[in-house]
This record gives structure tokens, sequence and C-alpha cells, in this order.
């Protein structure tokens, strides 16, 4: 029950999407990512929540909203530990987790100041070398950014 | 291969890179094929580099093709503020091939996403020069008979040194054992350490080769650049002690060669350029011979 009030501390919702266990410094990162900024869709967050796995927590619902895989999965980067709830009659109808692709196009900005992306209007992108630890390795340049030094566009 | 652009060493499978080299093989045998009669080959080079665009204007011109393009900044549209993007689209028209250097890196990979000819990547700045990887590995298959389990020695600058970068991995495809000799200040980089283990490649890092020079079987040598030290005592401390000198190279195998991607500054001695294990000379030439293979497999000449 506990569980219950917590989450209530952000208002709930009927329909939509709960992205749950966002560490609360990258909240606006993760709002960015999915451009929840220029979205018509109800939406309500909570940041500095108590979690037990990072210390502070922050939550993001969003009503009558359903994304697909591709679609979330670029949050990966900012919220690895991220899940999701997705709500139908204020029921949750089914859980997911992140996972992080094998691409990504756009999100951070390449390690390299020498590199293509960050000289020329030319949108950064990587392949995925390791899932774990994540780091990412330039499509154009081949130089490796690591989770350390990953800065969001 | 056909209209496949070439951009990094790792565009091309091993039969690839061997199906080059048997060609730079029959280039060698006869040089001037007309194969390339009809077509019009555009050499951009937004840095000077005069060695790498002569050799490739000596692989077009013994093609009999015809060359346009630009051999510095100054005598190109780019200095009016020309994005690369709209100079690569125009040039797509007039041209059926593409050669591109350029300073920024990864410049010549999204070069060859705009383009509607493919691209030969001539060098984007510190990152990828393929052409010059082939050559080396021409030079060291015509040498040594094979690829094969070779002892490869590099020497040098192993931490920016892009030639090297390129060579270490085009070499794990063939089970080299590396041997690699530079100052601290340039030692190879971690990630490149960790892609031999990946390959459960053999390798040693030595501060010196004066030792276990008798090992080797390709000492690949490369320029030490001065701006890459912090402190200019240090550099004049060490550099010396990366020289080749003809006296060292007395209890080494008949089979060693010496190879140098050039220009060559104080590294390698004057005094080795008689030993008929210094290679570095015929090596440039070999970069012809490989363009011309490179160049007539992509426009679909040779298959």
């Amino acid at each position: 029950m506990d569980k219950e009030i917590k989450q209530l501390k952000v208002s709930a919702i009927r329909n939509g999407t709960v992205i749950d266990h966002i560490p609360a410094n990258n909240l606006f990162k993760v709002i960015n990512i999915l451009g929840l900024y220029r979205s018509d869709n109800q939406i309500t967050f909570g940041t500095n929540l108590e979690s037990k796995q990072f210390g502070t927590k922050a939550i993001v619902k969003i009503s009558d909203k359903f994304f697909v895989d591709e679609e979330i999965n670029r949050i990966a980067l900012a919220a690895p530990q991220a899940k999701l709830n997705i709500i139908r009659e204020y029921k949750v109808e089914e859980k997911k987790k992140v996972m992080v692709p094998d691409e990504f196009t756009g999100i951070v900005k390449c390690v390299n100041p020498k590199c293509i992306t960050n000289n020329d209007k030319v949108k950064p992108r990587f392949r995925v070398i390791s899932k774990k630890d994540v780091s990412l390795k330039c499509h154009y340049c081949e130089k490796i950014t690591d989770q350390e030094h990953m800065v969001f566009i | 291969m056909k209209n496949k652009s070439l951009i990094s060493i790792n565009d091309y499978t091993k039969e690839e890179i061997l199906r080059v080299l048997d060609l730079a093989g029959d280039f060698e045998k006869n040089p001037s094929q007309i194969l390339l009669a009809d077509k019009v080959i555009a050499t951009l080079f937004f840095e000077p580099s005069t060695r790498t665009r002569l050799s490739f204007e000596s692989a077009v011109n013994r093609l009999g093709g015809k060359i346009i393009g630009f051999s510095d900044t100054a005598s190109s549209s780019s200095t009016k503020g020309e994005t690369l993007k709209d100079t690569i689209k125009t040039v797509s028209n007039y041209s059926d091939l593409i050669i591109m250097r350029h300073p920024i890196e990864g410049s010549a990979r999204y070069a060859s996403e705009v383009a509607s000819v493919p691209v030969v990547n001539a060098g984007d700045g510190a990152n990828q020069h393929p052409t010059q990887t082939l050559l080396d590995l021409y030079s060291i298959q015509k040498t040594q008979g094979s690829l094969e389990n070779l002892n490869l020695f590099i020497v040098g600058d192993l931490k920016y040194g892009r030639t090297v970068h390129s060579l270490l991995m085009a070499m794990a495809l063939f089970r080299a054992t590396y041997y690699f000799i530079s100052p601290p200040e340039l030692k190879i980089p971690q990630e490149y350490k960790l892609f031999l283990d990946q390959h459960g490649l053999k390798y040693y890092e030595l501060s010196d080769f004066k030792e276990s020079i008798s090992e080797a079987d390709i000492l690949y040598v490369t320029r030490i650049q001065k701006e890459r030290f912090s402190d200019p005592i240090e550099y004049e401390k060490t550099k010396n002690a990366y020289v080749l000198r003809n006296k060292m190279l007395q209890n080494t195998r008949s089979n060693l060669r010496i190879l140098h991607p050039l220009p060559r500054v104080s590294e390698i001695d004057t005094d080795v350029d008689d030993n008929e294990k210094a290679y570095y000379f015929t090596q440039a030439l070999n970069g012809v011979y490989t363009r011309q293979a490179i160049l007539s497999l992509i426009l679909g000449l040779k298959n």
C-alpha cells in the first residue's frame, strides 16, 4: 500500500504511460528527448522523489500517449533503468523496460571536437558498442563517446 | 565493390582487400591500361597533400581518365562559404567518382551519403586513410609473400598516427603479432589494445627496439611530431631513441622490410636508404598500382 501512496504524489492517470525510475537530475533530458515540451497531452511529473535505487528519482505521466518501442528506447542514455507502466482505466496493463538500441541519431553530441557533426549541420549518429556502460561509436569520425563524456543535445 | 564508396578500411572484407591487392599486382605488371577513357574523376583536396594527390592523379592518368578538382581551399568555393554538402552535390554532377581529402573527421562518410557518385576517402583529419592502408598491405604481401602470421613492429607516434590505427585493424584479419615501440607520451591507445584482446591477438609494448628487432618481419616507422609534446625538452630527449640507423639492422631477418608512410623527417637515418631492407620508396610506388586497382573496381571496370 505504501507504494500506492507514494505514486499518488503525482496524480494518477486514466489512460496513458507512466515513466518511472528516471534519475532525478535527468528528468528534463528525458522530457527533451521525447519532445514532451511540444506535446498537447496532459502531462504531470514529479522529481526528487524518494527512491531506494537512486536516492532520488523522477516520474512522468503522460495521458493518452502510448509510445512505440523505438520512440521510448531513445531515453535509454539518460534513464537506462527507467520502467514503463502502460495504464488503461487506472490499471497497469503492461510493464516494460527501456532497451538500449543498436543505433542512435541525435540525442547526444560526439565527443570529438574535430568531428563533422560538431562542425557542420550534420546530425550525430552512433552505433552502440557497449550496452552495459553505454559507449557509442560515431558513425562519421569513428571515435568513441563513453557515458562519462555524453553531452545531451 | 562496384559503386561502393571507400571511406574506412573497415568497409572492406578480407576477401575484398585481397581482391584489391591481387588486382594491384596486375597493374604492377601492366601499369598503362586505358580503362577510364570516358571517365571524369574529381580530386577535391580541402587541405593540401601533394603526395597523396599526385599518387591518385598518376593512377587516374595511367588509366587514361580525366581529372577535375582543386588542391587547396584557397581556390575552391568553400572560401565563399559554400557548405560541404553543396560542393559534393555539385561535383557529383560533373564527375564519375570523387576523391576527397578534408581536415574534418567524418567528412568523407558524410560526403558519401550526399554524393550521387562513389567517394574515395583520401584522408579525413586524424580518422581514416584507407588507400594508404591498402598500399601498406600490398607492400607487406609483396615483400613477405603472404600477409598471414607476421611479426609487425610499429614504431613512433602510435597515439595519433592514423595510418598506424588502420594498419593495426587490417592486419588483425591476418593474425599478426604486434610490437609497439613508442615514447610513453605516444603509446597505443587503450581502445586498440582492447580490440586486439577481443580478437585474441598477441601484442607487446616496448620502449625501444634494439633487442627485439631481430624478430621483426615488418618494421613500420612513423614520424614523431614535435607538436605532440607539451614539453619541448622532452621531445629533444626522446626523439633520438626512436631513430632507425643502418647499424641496428645487422642482426635482423633477411625477409625484414622497413616501411614508412612518408614524409620522413629524421626517424629513419639516410644511411638506411641504401640497405636492401629499406622499402619506403617502393612502397610509395605501390600506392599508384593499389589506387589503380581501387578506382577500376569501384567504377566496375574490373571485378
